[in-house]
C-alpha cells in the first residue's frame, strides 16, 4: 500500500444544541478552514470529495444532499457518501488513492442530533424483527454490556470513574470540548447512577457539529508544501449483530483490524479511541494491545464531545494534528458504529 | 495504478409489489447467495461486502448493513455502506470495485436492495426537510415540469414518452425477473391511462418494487479463473452537482454530461451509439430516455426523441443500439438496487448471461444511474474483452 498524508483536519466546537444552524452552516466552517490549512480555494481543487452522515439523526430523508451545497460543487465534482461515520468516507477515498484515481480527497462528517432524542432514536438501528420493536436505546444495550464487566471482575466502577475524570481533565485543554472539568474518580462516584450501572458521566454528550479532512498522495503534500502525517495503514472490521452471539468484555472487530494495520509493530505514542461509554474505552485498549505508555484520548474522546458521523473521522484528525504539531511520532486512531462497538475501524497514523 | 477488475458473479431477486415471504435479511441473502453460484463460489471466498440502498427511511431501519452483517456473511469482514440517493445501487458497485482496483483486496460481494413494502417512498422522499420549503411532490412531482421544459425545446411528439413506456414493457415481458409483465402492453393503453403529473401518465411511471441485486467483483488473476465469462470493467466514473443554484441546467445538467465524458475517456468510447452494443440507463419516467440520450451523447441536444422514434433503442424492433434489454427501471424499481440492476445488467450482456433479452453478441455495454434532483450520477462501461 502506498503511504497516505493528511495534510488538514478542523473541527467544529461539540454544542449540545446548534439551535437554527442547518448542515450547511455547520459544514461551511470546517470546509474554509481545511481549504486555508491547505492553502487551496474550493472542492474542486481537489480530486475527490466524501462524507458520512445518517438521516435519522436530524430526521429527514437525504441529509447529506443539503451538505452537498456547502460544497458549492458548480462545476460538477467527483463525490460520494456513506451513511457512516465520515471515518469510512476517509477509507472510501484511501481506495481511490490507492488505486491511483485520485491525488488528494476532501472528507467530512456532520450531525445534528439535537432535533431527537438520540439513544432512542438510534434503537432504531437493531434488527428490525427482533430487536427494534422493543425500543432497547443504546444506553440500556451499554449498560448491559459494562454489566458483564463488572459481574466478571474483569473492571470496577472506580476504573470507569477514572477513564471519565482522565476524559474531562484531558478536555479542559480542548477548545472544542462539550464537557470538561477537573472532577477525580472520587468526585465521580458520588454521583447517582442513571442506567445502572452507568453513571451519567459514563454516557458521551449529544452534539452537534461537523469536522473536515484533507487527504493526498505524499507528492501531493509535497507540492503544496504542507507538513503532514502519514497514515501507515487502516483497515475496518464488523462482527455478529446478535449482541448474544457476542462476548461483549472484547472487540473481536477492532482486535482484527488492529493486527491488520500492525497496532503492535512499534510504540504507540497516542490513541485516540471512539468509546462513547467508559467501559468501551478498557475494552478496546485491551483489543489493541495499548500499553500504559500510550497516552490516551488527549482531547478527552467522545466523552468530553461525541458529534456522531463526525467523531470516527476527528479520532483520525486529533491523532494527525499532534503528530503534525511534533507531539507524536506514532498513533493510533479509531471508529465505532453500532450498538456495543459491533464495527470498528483502526488507522496508523506516523511522522514523515 | 488501478488494478484489473472484472465482475464475475450476478445475482438477482424476483422483483414485485411486496415480497411478504422472506425478511429484509432473506431478500438480500437470495440476491447474495445467487452472485455466489453464479460465480462458483462459497462465502469463505468473499473478502468484504459493500451494500447500498437509498434512504434508511424506505424501511424504517438506521444502516441496515448492522442487522444484515450476519445474513451476508461478513462476522470479522470489512462492510461499508454507500449512499448517494437513487444513484446509489451504481455508485455502490463503483466503491465496491475500487476495493479490488486499488489493489487491497481480491474477491468482493457488493450488494444493494429496497425492500418498498415496509414504508412508504412517497412519504419517506417527501418528508418536510427542516429549514426548506416543503415541496410534498415525490419524484415525479419533481421532474414532470422539468421534462416539460425538455418538449418545449425539443419540440417532440406528444407520445415519445409513450413509446419509451411501451418498448420497455416489451423489453420487460422477455426478463422472468421484471416486476411488471405487460407482453400486451399498446401505444393507446398507455395513453388511455390516468394522468399522474402532466406530462406523465400512470404506464409512463416506475413501480413501486422489492427486490435486491448482487455481483461479485474480482481481480484479473481470479476472474479468469472464473468458471463463466468475466464482464471487464474498463472505466467507472461518478458526478455530482446541487439541487439547485442560479443558471442550473436541469433538462441536461453538467454532471451527467462531464461523467459520461469521464467514463467514455477510460473505456476508450469515442461515438456511444457505435461503440456501444447496448445500454442499461436509469429511466424511471418515460421521457429520461430522449432526455439522456442526448445527456449521454448518443444523439444531439433536442434529437433524442428522434431515436426513440425511429426504434433505435428496441430490442424488439431490431435497433442498432437497445437501451434498457431488461425492461429497465419503468420494469422494476427498488430503488436502492434500480441502480446496480443497471450496471449488473450490462455486465450479463457482455458475459452473454442475459438469458431472452440478450442482444446478440453484445461486447460493450454500459451502466448508468441518477439520483437526488437528477444531481448525482454513476456511470459505468463493462465489456468481454480486458482492453
Amino acid at each position: 500500500m502506498r503511504d497516505v498524508a493528511i495534510v488538514a483536519f478542523a473541527q467544529s466546537n461539540c454544542q449540545r444544541d446548534a439551535g437554527a444552524q442547518n448542515e450547511v452552516e455547520l459544514i461551511m466552517p470546517v470546509l474554509s478552514e481545511v481549504f486555508k490549512q491547505t492553502g487551496i480555494k474550493s472542492a474542486q481543487d481537489v480530486d475527490f470529495t466524501c462524507s458520512g452522515s445518517c438521516d435519522y439523526q436530524q430526521g429527514a430523508a437525504f441529509a447529506f444532499v443539503a451538505g452537498v451545497d456547502a460544497l458549492g460543487a458548480v462545476p460538477p465534482i467527483k463525490e460520494s457518501h456513506v451513511e457512516m461515520d465520515a471515518a469510512w468516507a476517509l477509507y472510501e477515498a484511501w481506495l481511490k488513492i490507492q488505486m491511483g484515481h485520485a491525488e488528494s480527497a476532501l472528507l467530512y462528517g456532520f450531525g445534528k442530533s439535537s432535533p431527537g432524542e438520540l439513544p432512542i432514536v438510534l434503537s432504531q438501528q437493531l434488527d428490525p424483527y427482533y430487536l427494534a420493536p422493543l425500543w432497547v436505546d443504546t444506553i440500556a444495550f451499554a449498560a448491559m454490556q459494562a454489566r458483564t464487566m463488572l459481574d466478571s471482575g474483569e473492571i470496577t466502577e472506580a476504573d470507569m470513574a477514572e477513564v471519565v475524570a482522565r476524559s474531562r481533565n484531558n478536555a479542559l485543554a480542548n477548545p472544542h470540548a462539550q464537557l470538561k472539568g477537573d472532577q477525580t474518580a472520587a468526585d465521580l462516584l458520588k454521583e447517582a447512577t442513571y442506567v445502572s450501572p452507568l453513571r451519567l458521566h459514563d454516557c458521551c454528550p449529544i452534539s452537534d457539529g461537523a469536522c473536515a479532512m484533507i487527504i493526498c498522495t505524499i507528492e501531493k503534500a509535497e507540492e503544496w508544501g504542507k507538513p503532514y502525517a502519514i497514515i501507515k495503514g487502516i483497515d475496518h472490521r464488523i462482527e455478529t449483530h446478535h449482541i448474544g452471539s457476542r462476548d461483549l468484555s472484547r472487540s473481536v472487530s477492532t482486535e482484527i483490524a488492529g493486527e491488520a494495520v500492525g497496532v503492535k509493530n512499534g510504540k504507540v505514542d497516542v490513541a485516540e479511541l471512539y468509546a462513547p461509554f467508559s467501559h468501551q474505552e478498557i475494552i478496546l485498549k485491551k483489543a489493541l494491545g495499548l500499553g500504559d505508555d500510550t497516552v490516551i484520548n488527549p482531547s478527552g474522546g467522545v466523552l468530553a464531545g461525541n458529534v456522531m458521523m463526525a467523531s470516527g473521522l476527528s479520532r483520525i484528525g486529533e491523532v494527525a494534528m499532534r503528530i503534525i504539531r511534533g507531539e507524536a511520532t506514532r498513533g493510533v486512531a479509531h471508529a465505532t458504529s453500532g450498538p456495543c462497538l459491533q464495527q470498528n475501524l483502526v488507522t496508523v497514523l506516523e511522522a514523515k | 495504478m488501478a488494478q484489473l477488475a472484472a465482475v464475475v458473479g450476478v445475482g438477482q431477486t424476483k422483483y414485485k409489489t411486496k415480497r411478504k415471504d422472506v425478511s429484509i435479511a432473506g431478500m438480500v441473502r437470495e440476491a447474495a447467495v445467487g452472485a455466489l453460484e453464479d460465480a462458483g463460489l462459497t462465502w469463505k471466498d468473499i473478502d468484504a461486502v459493500i451494500i447500498g440502498k437509498a434512504p434508511d427511511m424506505f424501511e424504517g431501519v438506521i444502516m441496515p448493513e448492522l442487522y444484515l452483517t450476519d445474513a451476508l456473511g461478513c462476522n470479522g469482514k470489512p462492510m461499508l455502506r454507500v449512499h448517494t440517493a437513487g444513484s446509489v445501487g451504481g455508485s455502490t458497485a463503483i466503491v465496491a470495485a475500487s476495493y479490488v482496483q486499488s489493489g487491497v483486496f481480491k474477491r468482493i460481494l457488493t450488494v444493494s436492495f429496497e425492500k418498498q413494502s415496509e414504508s412508504n417512498a412517497m412519504w419517506a422522499l417527501s418528508n418536510p426537510q427542516p429549514f426548506s420549503p416543503h415541496l410534498n411532490a415525490g419524484a415525479g412531482g419533481y421532474f414532470a415540469p422539468i421534462i416539460r421544459e425538455y418538449m418545449r425545446r425539443s419540440n417532440a411528439p406528444y407520445d415519445a414518452g409513450i413509446k419509451v413506456a411501451v418498448k420497455d414493457r416489451l423489453h420487460g415481458a422477455k426478463n422472468p425477473l421484471a416486476h411488471l409483465q405487460l407482453p400486451e402492453i399498446s401505444m393507446k393503453e398507455v395513453e388511455d391511462s390516468p394522468m399522474l403529473w402532466e406530462p406523465l401518465r400512470f404506464l409512463e411511471a416506475c413501480p413501486s418494487s422489492d427486490g435486491a441485486c448482487a455481483m461479485i467483483i474480482a481481480n484479473e488473476e481470479l476472474a479468469t479463473k472464473s468458471p463463466r465469462k468475466p464482464a471487464w470493467i474498463r472505466g467507472a466514473a461518478m458526478r455530482s452537482e446541487p439541487t439547485m443554484y442560479a443558471g442550473r441546467e436541469q433538462v441536461n445538467p453538467q454532471a451527467g454530461i462531464d461523467c459520461a465524458k469521464d467514463v467514455y475517456a477510460q473505456a476508450g468510447i469515442h461515438n456511444p451509439r457505435k461503440d456501444l452494443d447496448c445500454a442499461e440507463i436509469y429511466v424511471p419516467f418515460s421521457w429520461y430516455e430522449p432526455m439522456w440520450l442526448e445527456n449521454l451523447g448518443f444523439a444531439d441536444v433536442g434529437k433524442g426523441w428522434e431515436l426513440t422514434m425511429s426504434g433505435a433503442t428496441s430490442l424488439t424492433e431490431g435497433g442498432d443500439i437497445p437501451w434498457n434489454p431488461s425492461g429497465g427501471v419503468l420494469c422494476s424499481n427498488p430503488i436502492g438496487a434500480s441502480g446496480m440492476i443497471r450496471f449488473a445488467e450490462a455486465a450479463q450482456q457482455v458475459r452473454g448471461e442475459a438469458g431472452a433479452h440478450q442482444v446478440d453478441g453484445a461486447k460493450t455495454a454500459m451502466g448508468h444511474a441518477y439520483g437526488g434532483g437528477a444531481q448525482f450520477y454513476s456511470m459505468w462501461v463493462v465489456s468481454s474483452e480486458k482492453a
